[in-house]
């Protein structure tokens, strides 16, 4: 009786998958294969595939100036924008890690960005940036046009950036901070050891499994700005704030070339997947749990 | 000779270590006040100087002296954004496509969370490793076909269009699966004996009882959908279906005399995010952290 009711091919776990998996197969995996297949042919203005060119589109877009830059643009933003956001994160979780008068009010402020789109953000900064007017030049008696600057352009959306991600990266903190165990600091104390020599051997390695996670989640996150950087620099001056997202965004819907934009996209797939790989072997060698 | 200590001076010694620890404790306690009070205001400052330019009459911008706040405070700049761009309009757009995308993705992942935590099913493991391998594709990398597909639907520049694609997420099936791992298999097998139907199930026991993950899972939601640019600015084109993100850039192409305006505008805009996270802030962090990141 058992046995029969085992061998008969049950649908309904599948019922209650049936929503979730159709969604990822229309908007996920589907686009996905999709850009692939776009990515080996040459296209028309309405993005379909009109002409194979099997990898010329990788070939074109590795030896073009543009794409190389835009790769070393890419890098450079997330260095900024993951060390930025993480140290941020983390200064302000140790701030909140003890109890103190106003602690609901500072916490709440530091996880605040948040909850702010890259959108609003990037006008707020626009104004705080403008040349005249902005309260930058103001406090600092300067001068600058910072984002029409080729020097100081990408380290304006990458500050920007990193201010809105640490509000997350504040609560990633805060739980591992939380799920460090109190007596050891005592102990530490009672043993002579600085507060630096706590936070070196005891605060950092007791974080360094949500460290591991946060910085994941950051690298992906800081590869996907897109809206600070469409308003405030749209990939100028010279291309020097032109990442690889805006590129393809710029590829796609201003030259209408998708072959080479979904080229792009793989490539972006691909520098993601490999990164998040490889901090996955390191973790299993590097992580004290 | 041994130097003997009488009670009365053991005592005041004690008492003085004491207020040496005491004092120690709250210079230490008040130095932590001062550096939160000094960061929260350099975190702060872009959203401060927002609500201060909002409210500032739009000649007092342009001097070359500091100005923090507004001399003559004035609500003109949210009148004026509020005529120059249906920004109601906006507003109303973006709560719908929030909302629906919050409740499309309790419903989606609550059902697949349950088959992955109480049902066994022929390839459940691979399925569910498909699952999380999706949050390794950037949405980006997708948004090209994504587009495409749209565009031969048809169905450009409607509400479903902004909604349909997000109506499920890998992380939500984790949080819930994380979550309903949590219940012992007898919970389901005693309510099914008791001829409990899966559905029923979950009605009636599984979303009680998982209350905080759900609010969590909302709050997240919400804000993220609430926020996003990319999308929206791609596949809306009339004043009718943009979302406030796409809808305050508008003001951002006038005339820079309306600076004040435009940061009225984005002050609106981020008070019902900002709210609704103060409002939701403990269900977040209670949901998210108590099982899915404890490493």
């Amino acid at each position: 009786m058992n046995k029969k009711k085992k061998r008969k091919w049950n649908l309904t776990p599948y019922g209650y998958l049936l929503p979730c998996m159709l969604v990822f197969a229309v908007f996920l995996f589907y686009p996905f294969f999709k850009t692939i297949y776009l990515s080996l042919y040459k296209t028309n203005k309405m993005g379909e595939a009109k002409l194979f060119v099997g990898l010329g589109n990788y070939m074109e877009l590795l030896t073009s100036e543009s794409f190389i830059n835009s790769l070393k643009v890419t890098l450079i933003f997330v260095i900024i924008v993951v060390v930025g956001s993480m140290l941020l994160g983390l200064i302000t979780a140790i701030l909140c890690n003890k109890a103190f008068p106003g602690i609901r009010f500072f916490s709440t402020a530091y996880a605040l960005p948040m909850a702010i789109a890259s959108s609003s953000a990037a006008m707020i900064f626009e104004i705080m940036l403008h040349p005249s007017v902005g309260i930058i030049n103001k406090l600092l008696g300067l001068d600058i046009s910072w984002l029409n600057d080729p020097k100081t352009a990408l380290y304006c959306v990458a500050i920007l950036t990193a201010w809105l991600n640490s509000g997350i990266n504040f609560l990633y903190f805060s739980a591992g901070l939380g799920n460090i165990d109190e007596t050891i600091y005592e102990r530490a104390s009672v043993d002579g050891a600085s507060s630096i020599q706590q936070f070196f051997s005891l605060t950092l390695p007791g974080l360094s499994p949500i460290m591991f996670y946060t910085l994941v989640v950051n690298i992906i996150q800081a590869f996907q700005s897109f809206g600070q950087i469409k308003i405030l620099t749209e990939g100028g001056p010279n291309e020097t704030t032109n990442v690889i997202v805006y590129s393809i965004y710029r590829d796609a819907f201003f030259n209408y070339r998708f072959g080479s934009a979904a080229a792009q996209s793989v490539i972006l797939f691909f520098i993601v997947m490999l990164i998040t790989l490889v901090m996955f072997r390191i973790e299993k060698k590097g992580v004290k749990y | 000779m041994t130097k003997t200590i009488s009670k009365e001076q053991l005592l005041a010694l004690k008492q003085e270590m004491n207020k040496k620890a005491l004092s120690k404790r709250r210079a230490r306690m008040g130095l932590r006040v001062v550096t939160n009070i000094l960061v929260v205001f350099v975190v702060l400052l872009p959203l401060l100087y927002a609500v201060s330019i909002a409210f500032m009459p739009s000649n007092e911008l342009f001097t070359m002296e500091l100005n923090l706040v507004p001399k003559h405070p004035t609500l003109t700049n949210f009148k004026d954004a509020l005529i120059n761009v249906p920004l109601l309009r906006f507003i109303l757009n973006s709560f719908i496509m929030a909302g629906c995308i919050t409740l499309g993705q309790i419903v989606t992942c609550s059902l697949a969370a349950f088959a992955f935590s109480f049902l066994e099913f022929k390839g459940k493991g691979l399925l569910f490793m498909v699952v999380m391998a999706t949050m390794m594709v950037p949405g980006e990398a997708t948004i090209i076909s994504n587009y495409l597909t749209v565009g031969n639907w048809g169905i450009l520049d409607t509400y479903p269009v902004l909604i349909i694609p997000y109506l499920t997420s890998a992380m939500g099936i984790f949080l819930f699966r994380q979550f309903y791992m949590t219940f012992p298999v007898s919970l389901y097998e005693s309510a099914k004996s008791d001829g409990c139907s899966n559905l029923k199930f979950i009605i009636k026991i599984l979303i009680p009882l998982t209350k905080s993950a759900i609010g969590a899972m909302a709050v997240y939601t919400f804000i993220n959908a609430w926020n996003m640019y990319m999308w929206p600015l791609l596949v809306t084109g009339s004043d009718k279906m943009r979302t406030v993100q796409i809808g305050i850039s508008m003001l951002n192409s006038v005339d820079s005399q309306s600076i004040t305006l435009m940061i009225a505008g984005v002050v609106m805009v981020i008070i019902p995010s900002i709210s609704i996270f103060i409002v939701g802030q403990k269900q977040l962090i209670r949901g998210m952290f108590s099982g899915a990141v404890k490493g």
